[in-house]
């Protein structure tokens, strides 16, 4: 009951969903979903909060509803994060080998990273991840470990992930606040392409795009690595936005259009056809032109797609998506999303399944969970190289499982 | 001082005009930038070893109802002597303060003089503070309105905005010590950037295409750090510049020009750092950019920029032909608005008709000729809806919490 080092939760405080799911390493190490809990988000917009109380509730809701599936105590989470703020970008560190008989150890491999992390980052923030790519000896490339060689100068390619600390740090106060440990913050996108990418696609060169309500994360996988990230504050809030602007309607009933009769691509054969909505307390009953609606979507979606495709070109990572596109988020479930990917990338794009995990039930595989089940997969992934996650101070810890035992026995 | 680079040295005239104009002459004399030719025209000597052009006395009284011809018969006796000066001269700063008679009158005189020759002719001014009473600041204007017209470009430095710089309790005569200090190290920035050997040189015909397509108004702004973050800190100082209106100026700028000046000690990485975030600043900007090494420096870095003010200049009306203007001025051009419907198109006849119905129907000649060319005011509300009070998010120059739709003119019809 202390000590429940499989139970794995991941939380993501999104701008339409505040959603918790619990994982659990079954004896073989395999991980499974046993519990998901959400609750509609009120106090995010664009991914980062504006209110804290109501935050603080909807979270407390998704956790107790997720504890309440699982049927465990959830004492410590995975945090997802995402907004404007966050930032990828790549950058070489140097660090000359010292030692006399110029064999590279451990110690310089640390020192390497360190030095590839340490500039250009503002003072105000925080640096989320630092994700090595390959390394280089005395300017030789592609070396994936290169403890045990020699060489007179060791270079590293990190891709860091960075935000502003105090915007990070309202999440995490949220979730100490209500008594869960934080174990690990991570970027949305990252956790959402662990959860969609198999071996094999990150090894080809993948891009994951979560479609998310507030913003829109975005990462590359290329070679098994994470080589690109980004974040665009632009999400299916703004979609119905533009619809609430468009057609003049209020933000409720532009939502519910959305989802009832929104599509990706402008249909010839919408054209000319409109929609009744009924009048309801306050709000008259109104017909709506449907052709409309789909081409302020498509506008929309369209400039997205197009807004990341740049950045990808400006980063130069466009020739290595050989494994497609995946797109997630609930935004993924608008239909003919990956139509309109595919006609602005030009390369194959589906709706991500959460592959990685065993067992999932069905129900849960739903492109909106990708990211918070990639965060579970992150913690997996962090527990199995971290052996001991302990809540108590170690010898503490201890003298409790014996007391436990015994009392047990 | 640097050594001047003689094979890309260029003859830089600097003529001060008025009484402004020669205090600031005087302080770019004490600062002895080599290779820089100074004068001042004016009614009273100077003192400075620089060349002095008199003028006979003050002629004009006042400045609203002289004309150009009145000016010019002023400036006769002088000519000979200021074209003799200007001969060879491949850039003419002109240096002055608006609002008084002799800078706001001659100014434009002189460029039109400089211009002649085919020098390169920018005007360098300062135009009074509010508190200096309206009839100067009109003066000012209309000084500022000819400058324009005759020189290819004018750096304007609006007293005004200078009040935003310095403390409260400053002294009048400190702030005008600041007023020119600003200017002359905006001239100092400039000179350096034609002078020093550079790192990265502004080729000089770029410098005067940029300055001569705009034919706007420019601003500038100089930032200067030292340390370690000398970078990141010069940047932040330019972004939040009040000349600059805290950097919004950057953003809406057609073109900038970007002078970086370093000790031997500036490194390539550094001015690219520098200029990136710059060039994020100012999207859609056409930037120059130029890096210069000064030795003594040392561990200073100082950044000039020149920044083209969003709109471009109206075209000159002359007095007495509003009428013509009227029919055949050119639209001011702005982008069509998302939710007026154009007007509808008129033929050159109906035109005619509908300008002959004006001037003499109802018997009532309306002889206000400027109520004619009312402009219309940016009329474009629109609204971001639930993110209004959000921070935008800005790509490209675009506010993306705009619905797309608007942004790209969709009508719905």
């Amino acid at each position: 009951m202390f000590n429940q080092p499989s139970v794995i939760v991941g939380l993501e405080i999104g701008t339409s969903k505040v959603c918790a799911v619990v994982g659990e390493r079954n004896a073989e190490g395999a991980l499974n979903i046993i519990g998901v809990g959400q609750a509609k988000s009120r106090g995010v917009r664009k991914g980062e909060i504006t209110d804290a109380t109501a935050v603080e509730e909807d979270v407390r809701n998704a956790i107790v509803e997720a504890e309440q599936m699982a049927n465990v105590e959830i004492r410590s989470v995975y945090l997802g994060v995402s907004g404007a703020h966050i930032r990828g970008f790549s950058n070489r560190g140097v660090h000359p080998v010292v030692s006399a008989d110029r064999e590279i150890t451990a110690e310089d491999v640390q020192d390497v990273v360190k030095n590839a992390k340490a500039v250009n980052v503002p003072q105000e923030n925080h640096i989320l991840h630092a994700i090595r790519q390959h390394f280089l000896v005395d300017g030789q490339d592609r070396i994936i470990n290169p403890v045990g060689m020699l060489g007179a100068r060791l270079e590293v390619d990190v891709h860091v992930i960075h935000g502003n600390f105090n915007r990070l740090q309202n999440a995490i106060r949220i979730v100490k606040g209500m008594q869960l440990e934080v174990e690990d913050v991570v970027f949305n996108g990252l956790a959402a392409s662990l959860a969609l990418l198999t071996k094999e696609q990150k090894e080809l060169g993948s891009l994951v795009i979560d479609l998310g309500g507030g913003t829109t994360d975005y990462a590359v996988s290329a070679g098994g690595i994470i080589q690109h990230t980004g974040v665009l504050a632009v999400g299916g809030d703004h979609v119905t936005n533009d619809l609430a602007i468009g057609l003049k309607i209020a933000l409720g009933r532009a939502e519910g259009l959305k989802l009832e009769h929104g599509a990706a691509l402008p249909d010839a054969a919408a054209r000319g056809q409109t929609i009744t909505i009924p009048g309801e307390v306050g709000l008259p009953a109104k017909t709506l032109n449907l052709d409309h609606l789909r081409r302020i979507m498509h506008l929309r979606l369209e400039e997205i797609f197009n807004l990341i495709g740049q950045d990808l070109e400006r980063a130069d990572m466009l020739g290595h998506l050989r494994g497609g596109i995946f797109l997630c988020g609930g935004g993924a479930h608008i239909p003919g999303i990956a139509k309109l990917a595919q006609d602005i990338f030009g390369l194959h794009v589906s709706v991500g399944k959460t592959n990685t995990i065993s067992s999932l039930k069905s129900a849960l595989d739903q492109p909106e969970f990708a990211a918070p089940i990639g965060l579970v997969k992150f913690g997996s992934l962090r527990a199995r190289q971290r052996p001991k996650p302990s809540l108590l101070p170690f010898e503490l810890g201890k003298t409790f499982d014996r007391l436990f035992s015994r009392i047990g026995a | 001082m640097s050594t001047p680079n003689e094979t890309s040295a260029r003859n830089i005239n600097i003529i001060g005009v008025g009484g402004a104009g020669q205090n600031l002459v005087a302080q770019l004399v004490a600062l002895a930038l080599p290779g820089l030719r100074c004068a001042v025209l004016n009614t009273a000597a100077p003192t400075g070893p620089m060349e002095f052009i008199p003028l006979a006395a003050k002629p004009v009284r006042d400045l609203e109802v002289a004309d150009g011809a009145q000016v010019d018969a002023a400036l006769a006796p002088a000519q000979p002597q200021l074209q003799a000066w200007l001969a060879g001269a491949d850039v003419v700063f002109i240096v002055a303060g608006l609002g008084g008679k002799t800078g706001s009158a001659f100014a434009p005189a002189v460029a039109r003089l400089a211009k002649a020759t085919g020098a390169l002719t920018l005007g360098f001014v300062t135009t009074p503070f509010a508190c200096e009473a309206s009839r100067r600041a009109r003066q000012a204007e209309q000084g500022l309105v000819r400058l324009r017209a005759e020189a290819d470009g004018v750096i304007a430095l609006p007293n005004e905005k200078i009040v935003r710089l310095i403390d409260e309790n400053t002294s009048l005569l400190d702030t005008f010590k600041i007023s020119n200090e600003l200017l002359t190290a905006g001239l100092a920035g400039v000179w350096r950037l034609l002078h020093c050997p550079g790192l990265i040189p502004i080729h000089f015909d770029d410098l005067r295409e940029l300055i001569r397509s705009g034919k706007a108004e420019n601003v500038f702004a100089t930032a200067e750090a030292a340390g370690p973050n000398r970078g990141r800190e010069v940047v932040e100082q330019l972004v939040a510049h009040p000349l600059l209106d805290g950097g919004r100026a950057l953003g809406a700028a057609p073109a900038a020009l970007v002078s970086i000046v370093g000790g031997p000690g500036l490194s390539l990485a550094e001015v690219n750092r520098v200029m990136e975030q710059l060039n994020r600043q100012c999207e859609g900007a056409q930037v120059l950019m130029g890096a210069a090494i000064d030795e003594t420096f040392k561990d200073r870095l100082a950044v000039t920029m020149i920044v083209a003010r969003g709109e471009v200049a109206k075209p000159v009306a002359p007095v007495g032909e509003l009428d013509t203007q009227f029919l055949h001025a050119a639209e001011p051009v702005r982008p069509p608005s998302r939710f007026v419907p154009p007007p509808p198109a008129l033929s050159p006849e109906k035109i005619e008709q509908l300008a002959a119905r004006r001037m003499t129907g109802g018997g009532r000649t309306r002889k206000s000729g400027p109520k004619m060319t009312q402009e219309q005011l940016p009329l474009e509300i629109v609204s971001k809806g639930r993110f209004d009070k959000s921070e935008p998010t800005v790509r490209n120059g675009e506010d993306l919490d705009q619905p797309t739709f608007i942004r790209r003119g969709m009508v719905l019809n």
